[in-house]
């Protein structure tokens, strides 16, 4: 028995890496359950927002009618957003070309593909004290929205070359990266055990 | 020398994992691009041309214009895909120049070298290449590419052969996890890859990289088809612009990949489409005009 394994976890799955979420929840032993429509969100005690492109989860959030229950779930349940979930969790996105509504979750502004294009993704170690001193963790940031304000009930768990890229408020918490497309499951597990499920 | 753990080849696998459960769409204009990403679409492929006009009209098919490729890029905030000729390693420094997301060697295009594909790994950014079967599959990605998708046949609105490419490779697939160490010798040999990398594959039982459908998708049930039979996202070329109603069809096509296992969804997304593209069918092409063979 995994100490994971009473947890359900859903992972929004209206497109993008929601594969890579769901796998490493299998590795930690817990339980998942696709989010593609409003009654997936039922007996789920936590959510992931994976990478993806926002501007097509936004889309497909109002068209499927998620937008009221799932803003409703972040507000009160865990929830973690990697690059494209980090966007949708902000409370503004600065220059917001494609009109994507988030769920102002987290009060930080962020800039889409703030570090640029595919031709600049780059991954690199980030030092981060998940509780146990600091730990280095590959990171890879692929056209990674950039955080350019943070609200005073935010916590900066992790900062990269002058910029929060891993923040937390309440039940909620989000990365510019994606630490999931390995078999690193060290942020899962952090996510798992700080947010009082 | 492959190695999937480079950092680069991570995140260029990485873009590819971030496209999964999407449309991806072919446009020739910045308007048709609009469209495709108001619809759902996860990314675009800027053209020159859609593949049933090449098909149609003939001549020599090259990498796009780079003014329509700016244009483009200028107009979406979803990533931006191109296409080269296979083997044509300085359209594709142009289009790495350019700051496309990710570069489409692709026999839509005229073969530019009869040999040879791009050398792929030396690129910063992903490319993605068509596959008929297996042996396809595994010589690209030792390649360098990040993705690969079926080839079908694409400009025909006819999906039959993406199902036989996806059926072959997941077939072949299958046939790979129980093989003995000598018959892996021999799907090494007869595909021309190292034994190091079949060995792999078989050992893990997938591909290390994303692989899509593409190639004669037209409607939201030949999205639902290829999505359930392995394929991890879907290319619509000619299948949206080429038909009556662009921005219905773009829209059902996303609908129907999201939920491409609820059948309710993908009925919903079928209706009232209007005249989809007319298509053709693969066997009444001749020969030397098919290109999945390239």
């Amino acid at each position: 028995m995994s100490k994971y394994s009473h947890l359900t976890i859903g992972v929004l799955a209206t497109q993008g890496d929601f594969q890579r979420h769901q796998y490493q929840l299998e590795l930690v032993g817990a339980r998942s359950q696709l989010v593609k429509l409003p009654h997936h969100l039922d007996n789920i005690e936590g959510l992931i927002l994976p990478g993806g492109e926002s501007t097509t989860m936004n889309i497909m959030i109002d068209r499927f009618k998620l937008r009221e229950p799932l803003t409703q779930f972040c507000r009160l349940k865990p929830v973690y957003g990697t690059c494209a979930g980090m966007i949708m969790l902000a409370r503004k996105i600065e220059d917001n070309q494609a009109g994507v509504k988030t769920l102002g979750i987290i009060d930080i502004d962020v800039v889409r593909t703030g570090y640029g294009r595919q031709l600049h993704s780059f991954e690199d170690r980030i030092e981060a004290d998940l509780g146990n001193g600091p730990e280095s963790i590959a990171a890879a940031f692929i056209r990674a929205p950039r955080v350019t304000r943070i609200g005073k009930a935010v916590e900066t768990v992790v900062e990269y070359k002058n910029s929060p890229v891993l923040v937390k408020q309440e039940k909620a918490m989000a990365g510019a990266f994606h630490a999931e497309l390995d078999d690193d499951t060290r942020l899962l597990e952090y996510f798992l055990s700080n947010n009082l499920f | 020398m492959i190695n999937f753990n480079d950092k680069q080849h991570k995140v260029k696998v990485g873009l590819a994992e971030m496209l999964k459960g999407g449309v991806i769409m072919d446009v020739t204009t910045a308007e048709q691009a609009k469209i495709a990403e108001d619809a759902g679409a996860c990314a675009v492929m800027a053209l020159e041309r859609v593949p049933s006009d090449i098909r149609a009209q003939g001549g020599v098919a090259r990498m796009a214009d780079p003014d329509k490729i700016e244009e483009i890029k200028q107009i979406v905030t979803i990533p931006v895909m191109a296409k080269c000729r296979i083997g044509h390693f300085a359209e594709a420094q142009v289009l790495e120049a350019l700051e496309v997301d990710f570069i489409d060697e692709s026999e839509v295009l005229t073969p530019a070298d009869e040999k040879y594909h791009v050398h792929k790994w030396p690129f910063k950014v992903p490319f993605v290449c068509g596959c008929r079967n297996l042996g396809e599959a595994l010589r690209r990605i030792s390649e360098g590419a990040a993705m690969i998708r079926t080839k079908g046949e694409a400009g025909t609105g006819d999906i039959s052969e993406a199902i036989r490419h996806l059926r072959e490779i997941g077939s072949a697939m299958k046939a790979l996890t129980i093989m003995s160490e000598e018959e892996l010798y021999g799907v090494a040999k007869e595909n021309r890859v190292s034994i190091e990398f079949v060995r792999m594959v078989a050992k893990t039982g997938k591909l290390p990289v994303p692989n899509f459908a593409a190639g004669g998708i037209a409607t939201p049930a030949d999205a639902s088809i290829c999505m359930q039979l392995g394929a991890e996202a879907v290319f619509v070329g000619s299948g949206i612009f080429e038909s009556s109603n662009p921005q219905h069809v773009a829209k059902a096509i996303v609908s129907a990949t999201t939920h491409y296992n609820d059948a309710s969804i993908v009925a919903n997304a079928s209706r009232g489409l209007g005249d989809p593209m007319k298509g053709i069918q693969v066997s009444s092409i001749p020969e030397e005009e098919i290109l999945h063979t390239r």
